[in-house]
């Protein structure tokens, strides 16, 4: 199925772009992350991320649908 | 009646215009927060930087941090302002106001919602240095 993710920050930098659509048999966010750390090689370990979808926080397992917009969340330094 | 009480701001903030949101007359304490951007982090010489947010996502948890802030803390409205974008040494990059019938209160809810903004928010830093390299920060 196609999913929307959106990358921000350190992100965005290792993957070369701030979306992008995804045709991906994964199920949930921490199997999607796999997929995409490993294509991108993001350093970050999941348990360092937050995950939204649809612009709400969710957990790693939350069951992804077809054009769920993804995002993994690096830690934040605003302020 | 949808509140606003935090924004993203691809502007200067304006405090002035900012101040009167929190106007109330029981209110007799007003305190505020503004973080500015500074020329130097963690040993190095910054030249400026940029915010970049999640915005959907920023609006709707910097939101809860504010109805938290009221819920949790006697105070009569809280408003914050942060900054998005390119920004240089001086600038404003974050305002928060409350105010609250007595200073306590006001004092600790505005320190309480600067460090959840801090903590919860999806914004993000790029700091510019003066060698010519920039970074993106991420706190552990």
């Amino acid at each position: 199925m196609n999913l929307k993710l959106l990358y921000f920050a350190s992100l965005a930098d290792r993957a070369g772009r701030s979306e992008e659509t995804r045709d991906s048999a994964a199920r949930t966010p921490r199997e999607l992350y796999v997929e995409v750390a490993a294509v991108y090689g993001f350093a970050f370990t999941a348990d360092r991320l937050r995950v939204a979808v649809n612009g709400a926080f969710v957990g790693w397992d939350h069951a992804l649908g077809a054009g769920d917009e993804v995002v993994f969340l690096p830690p934040v330094s605003g302020g | 009646m949808t509140a606003r009480r935090f924004r993203l701001g691809e502007e200067p903030i304006d405090v002035a215009a900012e101040r009167p949101a929190l106007d109330h007359a029981a209110a007799g304490a007003y305190a505020s927060f503004e973080g500015w951007v500074r020329d130097h982090n963690d040993g190095r010489s910054v030249r400026q930087l940029d915010y970049q947010a999640y915005p959907a996502l920023a609006l709707a948890e910097g939101e809860a941090i504010l109805a938290e802030a009221v819920a949790r803390f006697r105070v009569r409205e809280a408003r914050c302002v942060h900054r998005v974008g390119r920004l240089a040494i001086g600038d404003l990059a974050v305002w928060v106001g409350v105010s609250a019938d007595h200073r306590g209160d006001a004092f600790e809810a505005c320190r309480w919602i600067i460090d959840e903004v801090k903590r919860r928010v999806p914004i993000w830093k790029n700091e510019h240095y003066a060698d010519g390299e920039s970074g993106w920060l991420h706190p552990t």
